[in-house]
């Protein structure tokens, strides 16, 4: 390749990397550049990973925008490397959001909490953890489960393998294939378990049934670790919502918690989390935490200050946490709504089949159980995208589009794709 | 499976001896998970802090301090911060991150005007500060030239070889400080390079060396630059305190340019943490210079596959920090006018202590305190001196003799020179 200035000398040796091979495209992000592509003037992006107001825009939590605002004013505030467990405030905070302040976690001071990049960061420095310190290089994750899940676990050596999750005939729990699966497993194996709105099909277990799950998972000596990334976004109740968590940590036993506020507080830029690490004794967590600095440092030294600070902000002020328990629901409310339009503009319809999934599934994300080819379809014909699985995001809806999928679907259904 | 599918279904049924019953499984998975040793730089600012002394100083940490020992927010990034503060939807940002800010970064690295920006052969992606780029170099390494090794100067800042050790990255040092002299050496670094097998991978600090302060000239560097040439060895650049060494952040990547100059492909970690003090933002950028855009884009793509299982896509904040004032002409004028304020008050810090310890009558010399550049100073200083004065007189630095200059202001200097001579007047 000619050098276009004359002075730059051109490079007259091979490029060390020139037999790096370019990566192949990540599913979600091709169909979120095909939305963008798409000039249909009626497109329906319902494949996006993030809450999505009425009206179709991004939402900015008021009270979170209320917390930046009193940041920047906060003169004073050192803007240093935070501690390489990060701001310890956030962490105290963070944990008692999910454990929940009488737990035993906290009072016998047996948990390690520390700040980390959001869920992603939480997974990845907890399995950097367990493959350091752990004896068992396996982890199950249900199947399906959020794409990014065994990307955390592979860099660290550690084995992918599944548990059944998702009955397709039901798009409901397989719950027997969960047992089975979970049951067969080799003792002191980890597994990856979604705490509540199951992403990417909306279908979480029972309390009964996680009660089951629990007992199941110390009789083989099951490490649970707890992807957290919709606490409070399925009930609207910070504690219900956490409860399969707390069970476990009710029982005496050890666990991990990825706890992240993308979702939960708007803040997905800012990349905020926390990782927990539940032990036996306060011994063992303070020996753990030490541990886990020496797998931070290297790779990025102490986490970023800017979105822990807002949270830290928000829930330590009770009228701030009020306030975002207020705009938490009003999503949260506002997906329920969605839920319901949709189930009721498919019965209207009289499509054939039950479509009672989409009013019992929670969270953000439902598995409609449209096929790869009738997920073609309506992109095709109505421009509305969703992931091959069938996956949509209820934020991505509002009363004016629903009967719009709706009759996407029934066309769908209809031509027998 | 059916039997145990049956002990299973018996087990369970038996809820009243797991119902709501504490688990009583033998101990933890982590009994024997070991305390990890504390951090030797982290430890100094621990034990300063503990001591109640009225006249302690610490010059252990290397962070910025003011003339009255004070951390600082400069006025550019408050200025940013009031801008940006709550007008942001905080939506992820892409894998690769700020476009913006990427593009802004690599100007100050390639050049205003660098062709090889222009031709988009720099495969670029915002990072977590200058270790996040360290880490993201070392593992894009380890995965696409499994076999090569890195070669990291002696001494150098300890997270380096952590880096290089967490990426699978077997490190050896090449020789860089001479302890006679308090300065380069020279013959020992050329010899190093020479002796490499060709194409080895080599980690270089671009100006401002931590932990010596000592850098090569620029008739130095020129000379490495073409032994590098002759040995196909792979420069990368570890770059964290451009404009923070002379005041100039064109002059502080002078041997950058001469490396591409030299039409070498080079790598470059760049952070902000220092230079625009937002330390606990973690914004930097990892480039890597590519044989033209197609491979660029390649080799992006394949950093990005790398940061998406560590992080998913990096902190916005720091990143829109820095758009905003590299991208606004009178906020990086104020930015730049800055930085020359920082660097200017080290470089007379550096004077000070010198013609202080000069004019209590010291035996030894303290040129090198002067020559050295940038935030720190190897004092050359024994481990058994550092103690002395840290036991005798409340100073805090590393015990390899690191003075951190930011740490030096015109109320401490006197006594740090005093406490300085004292323990090594009879060296």
């Amino acid at each position: 390749m000619e050098s276009k200035n004359s002075n730059a000398k051109e490079s007259d040796c091979d490029s060390v990397f020139e037999h790096v091979t370019r990566a192949p495209d990540i599913p979600v992000y091709a169909v979120m550049v095909a939305y963008k592509e798409d000039p249909c003037p009626f497109k329906l992006n319902l494949g996006i990973g993030v809450y999505r107001t009425e009206e179709g825009k991004p939402l900015l939590l008021n009270v979170v925008r209320k917390a930046e605002k009193l940041l920047v004013n906060e003169l004073s505030a050192n803007k240093e490397d935070l501690p390489i467990t990060g701001i310890a405030e956030f962490n105290k905070l963070s944990a008692k959001l999910i454990f929940g302040a009488d737990s035993s976690a906290i009072q016998e001071n047996r948990a390690t909490t520390v700040q980390c990049l959001s869920g992603s960061g939480s997974l990845r420095i907890g399995a950097e953890f367990l493959a350091k310190h752990y004896h068992q290089r396996t982890v199950y994750m249900s199947q399906p489960t959020y794409a990014n899940h065994p990307n955390f676990f592979v860099p660290a050596g550690i084995t992918v393998k599944t548990y059944r999750y998702y009955d397709p005939t039901t798009c409901g729990l397989d719950f027997q294939g969960l047992l089975e699966d979970l049951g067969a497993a080799s003792f002191g194996a980890i597994v990856l378990l979604q705490t509540c709105g199951h992403n990417p099909t909306g279908v979480d277990p029972s309390l009964e049934q996680w009660e089951q799950i629990r007992k199941l998972m110390r009789l083989n000596g099951l490490l649970p670790f707890f992807d957290c990334a919709y606490q409070g976004f399925v009930s609207a109740s910070l504690d219900a919502d956490a409860q399969p968590v707390r069970m476990f940590v009710a029982d005496g036993g050890e666990c991990l918690t990825a706890l992240s506020y993308s979702k939960i507080m708007g803040l997905y830029a800012e990349r905020v989390g926390a990782l927990s690490i539940v032990c036996k004794t306060a011994d063992v967590a303070s020996r753990v935490e030490s541990q886990l600095k020496l797998i931070i440092r290297p790779m990025y030294s102490n986490p970023p200050i800017h979105g822990a600070s807002i949270v830290t902000a928000i829930l330590k002020d009770r009228e701030m946490y009020g306030e975002w328990v207020t705009e938490l629901k009003a999503m949260t409310d506002r997906i329920t709504i969605m839920r319901q339009q949709l189930y009721n503009a498919l019965h209207d319809r009289a499509i054939p089949g039950d479509w009672s999934h989409i009013t019992k599934q929670v969270g953000m994300f439902s598995l409609t159980g449209l096929n790869a080819e009738q997920v073609a379809f309506l992109t095709k014909e109505y421009h509305i995208y969703m992931s091959s699985d069938g996956r949509i995001n209820l934020s991505g809806l509002s009363t004016r589009t629903v009967p719009y999928l709706a009759d996407a679907i029934h066309a769908a259904v209809a031509l027998n794709v | 499976m059916a039997m145990r599918n049956a002990i299973i279904k018996h087990v369970l049924s038996r809820s009243s001896n797991f119902g709501g019953a504490r688990w009583m499984s033998s101990s933890s998975w982590w009994k024997s998970v070991e305390p990890a040793p504390t951090d030797p730089i982290l430890g100094v600012t621990e034990a300063f802090l503990a001591d109640p002394s009225p006249d302690k100083v610490n010059v252990g940490v290397g962070a910025y301090r003011d003339d009255n020992g004070k951390p600082v927010v400069l006025d550019c990034v408050r200025e940013a911060e009031r801008r940006i503060a709550g007008s942001s939807f905080m939506e992820y940002l892409p894998m690769g991150g700020s476009v913006k800010m990427v593009e802004e970064t690599l100007k100050l690295a390639y050049g205003e005007n660098s062709e090889l920006i222009i031709d988009k052969r720099i495969a670029a992606v915002q990072s977590l500060s200058g270790t996040g780029a360290c880490r993201l170099f070392a593992d894009f390494q380890k995965r696409f030239h499994p076999d090569s090794q890195i070669y990291i100067p002696a001494p150098t800042w300890s997270n380096h070889h952590n880096i290089w050790r967490d990426a699978d990255v077997p490190q050896r040092t090449y020789h860089y400080y001479h302890p006679e002299t308090k300065g380069l050496d020279f013959a020992g670094l050329m010899d190093d390079i020479k002796n490499a097998p060709n194409g080895s991978f080599f980690l270089l600090h671009a100006c401002a060396h931590n932990p010596t302060g000592v850098d090569p000239t620029e008739e130095q560097w020129k000379e490495i630059s073409y032994q590098f040439k002759v040995k196909g060895h792979f420069p990368f650049f570890d770059m964290a305190y451009q404009g923070f060494a002379s005041g100039d952040p064109e002059k502080d990547a002078k041997a950058i340019r001469i490396f591409l100059e030299d039409g070498h492909q080079i790598g470059i970690s760049q952070s902000y943490a220092k230079n625009m003090g937002l330390y606990g933002q973690r914004v930097g950028c990892l480039s890597l210079l590519c044989e033209d855009e197609k491979q660029a884009v390649a080799v992006k793509s394949q950093l990005q596959q790398l940061a998406r299982p560590m992080y998913s896509n990096p902190p916005l904040h720091g990143a829109a920090i820095v758009s905003t004032i590299l991208g606004d002409a009178d906020l990086k004028k104020l930015w730049l006018k800055e930085v020359k304020v920082m660097a200017d008050r080290i470089i007379g810090m550096r004077t000070a202590l010198k013609e202080n310890l000069e004019k209590l009558g010291s035996p030894l010399s303290w040129e090198h305190i002067t020559n050295q550049i940038g935030m720190f100073c190897y004092s050359g200083m024994t481990p058994e001196q550092v103690d002395r004065s840290t036991n005798e007189f409340h100073i805090y630095m590393t015990r390899n003799g690191r003075i951190s200059m930011a740490g030096v202001t015109t109320g401490n200097v006197g006594y740090l020179a005093n406490a300085i001579h004292e323990v090594t007047k009879s060296a």
